[in-house]
């Protein structure tokens, strides 16, 4: 048998809409899983008992039960509070709480790789908690673990996929979508595999670009894709 | 008969030459010490005759091997030579005497009866009688260096190649392995040692080799470190002592 | 009409949990056997033998685990190979996991240092000898915390299958959701199974790398 694409190119914008919403709930949830993380990174780390654990729990937690089960729960749970929100909607919110979860695991590690010494300078020239993290911790921190975190954000790309449950029509909805009516189900999903490498191309291209641009010593040093 | 010849050999890596024409050459039974500067083209030199690093042209005979040669037979070549670097190398997952074993019961096929004996001889030989069994970690640098040595003993090479042994060692240790690469020169066994110990060299070595931005320039008897000929030797004797 | 969650349920879904660790196992084993042939392919001395093996890695490490899923359920019968649900997902999930393991395993096999493969060489070691003999049984201690992290990874995607229809925790929890319809409560339940199953594991491999560190930091004093 060969591989027959016509019927699925001919459903290409279809194919489009999709990776368009793809790429836009990774960006969205990139942004919003990292402030997520780096918030519970430090309250992980902070002295107050009550944050430090709740925090905790919450990172184990998601780390420790599949996506899949957590969107369901988000889901749920939302429309159990009479919430009616779009697929869309509860998607971000269900890839903020998971990646959030790995993020603020991987800053925390960038976090206690400051020197000590850092944190008492800071701390000896009055500046408060807040200040510490957002002017002396944070950028050291953060490009640390630079290469750990534009992989997370890859992996949460492809997470994204598993949002065609709830039916978010993203890309593996739309593929989903065409093969049903075109009954080409191997071109099909070879075909999105494909548009998800590139994406995952894509978007290490794009962290290399922003890496230099943020950290000058990157910049100084070169770093590989 | 010369067991190892170097003729006008010559190495780069990349833009940069190492060896520009090198050649001497070892006699049976001979203890040679290559000397010189940090960069000279000393480790460079011991690691083209064991074919670590394959050379760009002149020639290398060992033991007969023709070492540069497309057809050469590794093994074989691997099995006559033996070389024991600064930093030990000793396999940390292993024990000393199962360290030891390894050449002989892998590469020779010998039994493991054999090899047993064979390594309570060598271990011996370096003082470690007691150390069989221990692993690396466990042991000071001295003793994981003469451990490294007596690995090398174990394959009963026909020539041995010390590079900086015990530039690592502080003084005490240093003196424990330096008698025993002397044991090893009283029983004849023919030798390359590149080594920054003047005094040992002037006492054992039968040759001297002093290498100077990747060429030989100067060789000869152990006399030369008292008499130098050329400025660069004695500023580097000076300087060593 | 049975609207309550039963006894019966509850052993439903502990099949159903059995049948995440059977399906976790075999992404274990037939990807562990992928990983290691990965692993050796990425550091292989003919350049082609690692050119497609990078691009292997590169293409399933950018796909999602799910369109492999779809890939292998829907499309393999396409072609004419009829397969069940256990068949294709044990198979995306050896596809999956060989690519991650495959990784790891040749990060620890190169992180152990280079002198180790010359002092074996110098001893004159074939090839296989220096791999199987002095490089992997070090490297396998280097690469045990984070393979048993990434056994974490394998159980909570095996929850994908379900997607396939393949009855593990996951679609247990869906069918006798089918029946009583308390969709949150079930989840959470699901949920709770599924930290039992990998909670203990991220512990071990947190206490392996602790463990690890440790011994690293005294070899390094030592050698020092
Ligand atoms: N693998 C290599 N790649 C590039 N340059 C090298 C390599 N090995 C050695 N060199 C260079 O060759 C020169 C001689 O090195 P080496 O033989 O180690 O000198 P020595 O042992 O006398 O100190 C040095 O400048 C060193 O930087
Ligand atoms: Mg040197």
């Amino acid at each position: 048998m060969i591989l027959d694409f016509t019927l699925i190119i001919a459903r290409w914008q279809m194919l489009m809409d999709g990776a368009w919403l793809t790429v836009q709930l990774a960006a969205v949830t990139t942004l919003t899983g990292f402030l997520v993380g780096t918030l519970c990174a430090v309250a992980r780390r902070s002295r107050f008992r009550l944050a430090a654990s709740t925090a905790g729990l919450y990172v184990e937690a998601i780390r420790n039960t599949p996506f899949l089960v957590q969107i369901f729960l988000v889901y749920f749970g939302l429309s159990s509070l009479g919430l009616s929100l779009s697929a869309v909607t509860v998607a971000i919110i269900a890839l903020t709480i998971n990646v959030g979860a790995y993020t603020a695991e991987i800053m925390r590690a960038g976090f206690d790789s400051i020197h000590r010494g850092q944190w008492e300078a800071a701390e000896t020239l009055g500046l408060t908690k807040f200040q510490q993290y957002w002017h002396v911790a944070l950028r050291p921190a953060m490009e640390r673990v630079y290469p750990s975190l534009s992989s997370q954000f890859i992996l949460l790309m492809l997470a994204s996929s598993v949002t065609s449950q709830i039916s978010t029509e993203e890309l593996t909805a739309a593929a989903n979508f065409i093969q049903s009516e075109t009954y080409r189900p191997l071109e099909t999903y070879l075909l999105i595999a494909l548009i998800y490498v590139a994406l995952s191309l894509a978007m290490r291209v794009v962290f290399w670009g922003i890496g230099m641009i943020i950290f000058p010593r990157r910049r100084r040093l070169g770093t590989s894709l | 008969m010369s067991i190892v010849v170097l003729d006008n050999v010559k190495k780069s890596f990349g833009a940069v030459t190492v060896l520009h024409g090198v050649s001497f050459s070892v006699e049976k039974g001979q203890v040679m010490a290559l000397i010189g500067a940090s960069g000279s083209g000393k480790s460079t030199a011991l690691r083209c005759i064991d074919r670590l690093e394959q050379i760009d042209s002149g020639r290398i005979e060992v033991c007969g091997h023709q070492v540069a040669s497309a057809d050469l037979d590794l093994r074989k070549l691997r099995l006559d030579v033996g070389i024991v670097f600064q930093s030990y190398n000793l396999f940390p997952h292993l024990t000393v005497e199962q360290n030891i074993t390894l050449g002989p019961v892998s590469v020779k096929r010998m039994p493991k009866s054999e090899a047993r004996k064979i390594t309570a001889d060598v271990l011996a030989k370096v003082g470690l009688a007691d150390k069989a069994s221990a692993y690396p970690e466990q042991l000071s640098g001295g003793q994981q260096q003469r451990a490294a040595i007596a690995r090398s003993l174990a394959m009963q090479p026909k020539v041995m190649l010390f590079d900086e042994v015990t530039s690592a060692l502080d003084p005490k240790l240093t003196g424990e392995v330096l008698r025993v690469i002397e044991q090893l020169a009283d029983s004849g066994m023919t030798m390359i040692m590149v080594t920054h110990e003047m005094n040992f060299a002037r006492r054992i070595a039968d040759r001297i080799v002093f290498m100077h931005d990747g060429r030989v320039h100067e060789q000869g008897g152990a006399e030369i470190l008292s008499a130098p000929a050329t400025p660069e030797l004695r500023d580097f004797v000076s300087n060593e002592l | 009409m049975d609207t309550a969650l039963n006894l019966n349920h509850i052993g439903f879904l502990l099949d159903g949990a059995l049948w995440t660790l059977v399906l976790s196992l075999m992404a274990f084993l037939g990807g562990g056997l992928a990983g290691f042939a990965v692993a050796m392919g990425r550091i292989a001395p003919q350049r082609i033998i690692r050119i497609l093996t990078t691009g292997y890695v590169q293409l399933v490490q950018g796909t999602p685990l799910l369109v492999i899923m779809f890939v292998i359920y829907f499309g393999l019968p396409t072609l004419g190979f009829s397969i069940s649900p256990l068949l294709a997902a044990g198979l995306s999930m050896t596809i999956y996991v060989s690519a991650y393991l495959g990784e790891i395993w040749r990060g620890a096999i190169q992180s152990v240092p280079r002198a180790q493969w010359e002092a074996a060489e110098c001893l004159a070691l074939s090839r296989g000898q220096r791999m199987f003999k002095v490089i992997l049984p070090q490297a396998i201690r280097i690469a045990t915390p984070p393979t048993v992290g990434f056994s974490v990874q394998i159980i909570k995607n095996t929850s994908l299958a379900s997607v396939v229809g393949f009855v593990e925790l996951t679609r247990a929890g869906q069918l006798i959701n089918n029946s009583i319809f308390e969709p949150f409560m079930i989840y959470l339940i699901i949920a709770g199974l599924y930290f039992c199953l990998c909670f203990p594991v991220s512990l071990l491999s947190r206490r392996l790398e602790r463990t690890g560190v440790a011994r690293a930091q005294r070899i390094e004093l030592v050698s020092a």
